[in-house]
């Protein structure tokens, strides 16, 4: 919403500067987002006297003036063809900035005469393209006044950010009424015109649904002369950024902005029959005044005559209608329309206007019939013409309320203490009626703000014209008992997880929720739910349509672009949100992590390895172990889903439960996704890890065993099929008091090892707790391990 | 006697003359060892009269100890020599790079929002969490939107096919707007008092310079029987010195619109523009930095809480925009793209964890 100050000052009587004004309405609510004051650009310049004009002595095109600035005459050469003595224009004295040829003017000597400032045109001024001469200012501009005030730009533009609750202040009259209840002046009333009907309005109106238009009221003034608007309001129309257009229009773009009153004048010689508000047709048409032709439909407000749709109520008029330089006869419209169905229609149509603004935010209802009279006024004063009677349709609703107010709700819930006289002047000054009914009152809304609903409201009301500033800010902080655990447990695993990553190297990214469908579509988006449910109905572009259903395609689009771009072997992580179903259980916060190319990369100090599952799987170990998972107790299964490479991949469970899936991404995923590197990922379901068993800050006793551990090498031969993890549970499992620990440090197929078979060799670690181990229990054990691997893997001791 | 001498002479000879340890052991052998020559005239003593014993075997301890002292003075020597040796054999490049390492990075948008829950928490609020893709009813209509109001559309929201074999609010699915439908679960789930923020992913449908499609909100509520407006600025005054970290931050509320809250506001925090840079603290512009208020009764009522028994506030506030002001980030589209060098440069170490102690 747009105004000037002058503008402004027509509705309210206030001796506040610029900066007071501004600041009061953003402190009352009425955000100011800008302040376009042309007379703060022209600071400086002012008008000039050219007391005389002479050639210059070694220029033919330029000119030696002596200016008058009001302090002082001063030499001047000029090149303005039309600078002559006895002129008055803008001067520009040396020290001022230029806007238009972006330059502070210093004191030169041109060829040879000295010149002190500058006649300028409106192009340096930046006021217009106009350079082929300087400005002349009438005679009666006062010699070394502001220029700014001579060219009549010392009205400041005021542009607030009007919140959607506030359609009262959508008039210029609304927030001069705010500015006015705000201690910043005084409210001038609205003179309201007595008018004298000289016959009888041969068009009636009627309304079919008085719930989308309760109230119509239509006027004919005949006998008028249309043309251009007088020059005051096209100047008040121009400076809010509108075009003046013809008077009639004029004046109700007029009553638009100055009141928040839309109307409409139709060229009554063009209306056929009466006029009837009705709900349109699904088919109908109306040609708009904004040159486009709309097709209405089923339930929209239509305005309308014997011929048709004139208009949509409360939005846009239509072109057969409209009024024109010939119009004689015109008929006003003055109607109120519902506020949903103004919207609804708008967006459907994309139609954005001033009374759809308007109308949508709600106006004052009660105002009808004086807006109806003042725009009426307005019409016979600049066109002159004869008035009818009013025809009316419907009746305006009662739009105030009365709501039940404590004073004392101010302190409770606005934290401030007021006198009660202090809330009853502010409620006053704001429109609304205070009746005492006991401890409480009785407040009546006025008509203007059917946003004010219940106590809570008028506690805003009231806190808003005191001032926010003046509410005391009070701690919130605890009782020093107050127990806290800020984080739940998939939170705290979730901040867990990227800090343990971020350590092992990966960098944290956030990527979109959501992606395109042939990735939605390769990373298994209908393993549980069609992708149809998991497609966005609106998406912002078909790349952005389907929610993810695995982090890891946006990973390895992330670290393919950055290959591209020359930074290779990316290790990216990101923790969020995997899209199973809609359901909020369907909504997985997972954390997943991917390598590409080499995970280590080539170097001096030993060849470059190409990142593998292994990578993937240690990543993957080390979050669920942050977690607190018991890492000892987890199976692994080699049934990761289908975006991994089947050989190279599995998944980590507890029994049934999968915790996470990691591998080496399948190739025929990279080649879809045009990728040649190494990938491998995870992808860790943080709902499904298992509650930390919550214990007290104490940690376990520690009992280091004082004796000797014995370490003994194995090679045993295995069918190539058997998994390693299979061997170490079978050694393990041999002896579980003894053995601590079994690692595989070799696995060998090739020559000495018969096809079919590997040979894989142990390190197992004996940790006796009792006593030291003889060289008879050595081997008793090492007996025991080579049967238990035998009867559980058929393998046997390397001969 | 003469004799003892000449052989000492000749054998401290030939220790000074081993050019290795390995010679010099050979000469100890050879002099001490059991078949050594000092060692042969040690046998000889027991055919000595037992004065000439005397005498002859203090000689030849004596020879000994001070053969043993040269082979290990010559031994030391030896020893600094060949350690020597090894140490100029064993000479490097050190100037060639270390092993490569990866290091690791924290996106400022999680940084962001552990720093703020570290505030919070402080003040006693807890998080809480809740589903991105969500209902009508929470995203909108229990938190006061009328059906059909401007206000539903003004949030761009994006939508999924309605859920089969269900009606109305609870049919029609979108992604959350924003994360103040999490403040609908918890007020469904909780008694009073209750203190939670919810940080979380949040999604409107426009992108450009200042908007992307998906984005990051922190919500917080206080609900109990006596916060008001006053306890509102308090909290958010506290929070915003403390993670802009500037202790005199000038802070102002202004009246705003909401549908949810009621009375309704929007802070600013003062900053000053210089030269293009934008510093936050006293300055003579403001910067807009959250909208709050105190929770619309409606809003209690649609979550089964008495409006006439509790209140409280509500507040939310843009983290990408926040993070930006705090750590200078230019352009709110590069938290998403996943650019190595940007996540390497704004974002944080794996150490650097809020924390109150280092501030």
């Amino acid at each position: 919403m747009k105004f000037t100050l002058s503008w402004l000052k027509d509705f309210i009587d206030t001796p506040a500067t610029l900066s007071e004004i501004t600041d009061k309405l953003t402190a009352i609510g009425l955000e100011v987002e800008g302040i376009d004051n042309p007379a703060e650009t022209l600071k400086g310049f002012v008008v000039g006297h050219v007391v005389s004009a002479t050639k210059h002595p070694d220029a033919d095109k330029l000119q030696c003036l002596v200016v008058d600035t009001g302090k002082e005459k001063l030499n001047v050469v000029c090149g303005a063809p039309n600078a002559r003595a006895g002129m008055k224009g803008v001067f520009a004295p040396v020290g001022s900035y230029i806007p238009g040829s972006d330059l502070t003017l210093k004191k030169g000597v041109i060829r040879g005469q000295e010149s002190n400032g500058m006649m300028c045109s409106e192009r340096e001024l930046q006021l217009s393209e106009e350079h082929n001469g300087i400005i002349e200012l009438p005679d009666t501009a006062a010699t070394g006044s502001d220029a700014a005030s001579a060219l009549g730009l010392d009205d400041p533009v005021i542009e607030i950010n009007l919140t959607p609750n506030r359609g009262d202040c959508a008039g210029i009259y609304g927030i001069a009424r705010d500015l006015a209840a705000a201690g910043l002046g005084t409210l001038r009333p609205l003179s309201l015109p007595k008018l004298t009907p000289t016959f009888e309005n041969p068009v009636k109106v009627s309304i079919a649904d008085t719930k989308a238009c309760p109230l119509f009221i239509g006027r004919y003034i005949r006998g008028v002369k249309n043309g251009p608007s007088p020059e005051w309001l096209q100047k008040r129309l121009k400076s809010v950024g509108q075009n003046p257009i013809s008077a009639l229009v004029d004046i109700t773009n007029y009553l638009t902005i100055a009141m928040n009153r839309p109307l409409h004048v139709f060229d009554a010689d063009k209306l056929k029959g009466n006029i009837h508000v009705r709900p349109a047709k699904a088919g109908e048409t109306l040609a708009a005044l904004n040159d486009k032709t709309y097709t209405l439909q089923d339930g929209m407000t239509a305005v309308c005559d014997d011929s048709g749709v004139l208009g949509l109520g409360g939005i846009i008029g239509g072109v057969p209608s409209s009024v024109s330089e010939s119009t004689q006869n015109v008929y006003l419209e003055v109607a109120l329309f519902d506020t949903t169905r103004t919207a609804m229609t708008g967006q459907k149509l994309q139609i954005d206007s001033d009374a759809r603004y308007r109308f949508e935010r709600g106006i004052d209802t009660a105002f009808a019939h004086d807006g109806a009279a003042i725009a009426t006024q307005m019409i016979l004063d600049i066109c002159g013409g004869e008035v009818s009677d009013v025809a009316v349709a419907g009746v305006a609703p009662d739009a105030s309320r009365t709501i039940a107010y404590a004073p004392e709700r101010l302190k409770l819930l606005g934290g401030i203490e007021l006198p009660e006289a202090r809330q009853k002047a502010i409620l006053a000054a704001l429109g609304f009626e205070v009746a005492e009914a006991g401890k409480a009152w009785n407040v009546k809304t006025p008509s203007w703000r059917a946003d004010v609903e219940g106590a809570a409201d008028i506690v805003e009301e009231i806190l808003r014209i005191n001032g926010y500033d003046n509410i005391p800010a009070v701690t919130v902080r605890p009782a020093a008992d107050e127990k806290l655990e800020p984080l739940s447990p998939l939170a705290k695993r979730g901040t867990i997880a990227r800090r343990v990553l971020a350590t092992r190297g990966l960098c944290e990214t956030i990527t979109w929720s959501f992606l395109d469908e042939a990735s939605a579509e390769l990373f298994g988006v209908n393993r549980r739910q069609n992708k149809a449910a998991l497609t966005l109905t609106n998406p912002i572009s078909v790349d952005l349509s389907v929610m993810r259903p695995s982090i890891l395609p946006n990973l390895i689009a992330a670290a393919g672009r950055n290959t591209d771009r020359g930074i290779g072997n990316a290790a990216l992580f990101e923790i969020g949100n995997c899209y199973w179903s809609v359901e909020a259980e369907g909504q997985v916060l997972t954390a997943s992590g991917l390598r590409s190319g080499d995970a280590r990369a080539r170097h001096w100090s030993g060849a470059a390895r190409r990142v593998d599952v292994y990578d993937a799987k240690a990543d993957a170990l080390a979050v669920l172990e942050a977690c607190g998972v018991n890492t000892a107790n987890i199976q692994i299964s080699t049934d990761a889903p289908e975006w991994y490479h089947p050989g190279r991949s599995g998944a980590l469970r507890l029994g049934p439960t999968v915790l996470a899936w990691f591998g080496e991404i399948h190739p025929a995923v990279l080649a879809a996704m045009k990728r040649d590197e190494a990938y491998a990922g995870f992808e860790i379901f943080l709902p499904s890890l298992p509650q930390a068993k919550k214990k007290g800050p104490q940690k376990e006793l520690l009992r280091p065993s004082p004796f000797q551990p014995v370490s003994r090498d194995f090679a045993f031969i295995l069918d190539e099929t058997v998994e390693g993890d299979k061997l170490l549970r079978a050694i393990r499992g041999a002896e579980k008091k003894l053995i601590s620990h079994a690692e595989i440090f070799d696995v060998y197929q090739g020559k000495g090892v018969e096809p079919g078979k590997k040979s894989v060799a142990v390190a197992v670690l004996l940790q006796p707790a009792e006593k030291t181990l003889t060289d008879e229990e050595i081997t008793a054990v090492c007996q025991k391990i080579v049967e238990a691997v035998k009867a559980q893997t058929g393998g046997a001791l390397r001969g | 006697m003469s004799n003892l001498e000449a052989l000492k002479k000749e054998i401290v000879e030939t220790v000074k003359a081993a050019g290795d340890i390995q010679s010099l052991e050979e000469v100890r052998v050879t002099a001490l060892g059991k078949k050594g020559r000092v060692t042969d005239l040690m046998k000889t003593l027991g055919t000595l009269s037992p004065d000439e014993r005397k005498e002859m075997g203090q000689a030849l301890n004596r020879l000994k100890d001070e053969i043993s002292a040269e082979i290990d003075a010559r031994a030391s020597i030896l020893k600094a020599a060949a350690m020597n040796a090894r140490l100029a054999s064993e000479k490097i490049d050190v100037t060639l790079t270390p092993r490569p390492e990866n290091k690791g990075s924290i996106h400022p948008i999680s940084q962001t929002i552990e720093e703020m829950i570290t505030i919070f928490a402080d003040m006693g609020f807890s998080v809480a969490e809740g589903p991105e893709i969500e209902d009508d009813f929470h995203n909108f209509t229990a938190l006061n939107f009328p059906p059909e109001h401007p206000a539903r559309q003004m949030h761009d929201t994006f939508y999924l096919p309605d859920v089969a074999g269900k009606t109305g609010d609870a049919a029609k699915r979108l992604l959350r707007t924003h994360t103040s439908t999490v403040q609908v679960h918890v007020m469904q789930t909780q008694k009073p008092p209750i203190r939670v923020i919810i940080p979380g992913r949040t999604f409107r449908s426009d992108y450009d310079m200042t908007h992307t499609p998906m984005f990051h909100q922190m919500e917080g509520l206080l609900i109990d029987k006596a916060a008001h407006m006053g306890h509102l600025k308090g909290c958010l005054i506290e929070f915003c010195k403390r993670f802009f970290e500037v202790d005199d931050l000038p802070t102002r509320f202004r009246p705003s619109f909401f549908p949810f809250t009621e009375p309704s506001a929007e802070m600013d925090i003062g900053c000053s523009r210089e030269k293009g840079e934008l510093k936050i603290g006293a300055g003579s512009s403001w910067l807009e930095i959250l909208g709050c208020g105190m929770v619309h009764p409606n809003v209690l009522k649609n979550c089964g809480i008495d409006p006439d028994e509790y209140q409280g506030f509500a507040f939310g506030m843009g983290i990408e925009r926040v993070a930006m002001l705090k750590y200078g980030i230019p352009d709110l589209r590069t938290f998403f793209e996943s650019d190595l060098r940007w996540l390497k440069h704004y974002g944080f170490g794996p150490l650097e964890q809020p924390n109150k102690a280092l501030g």
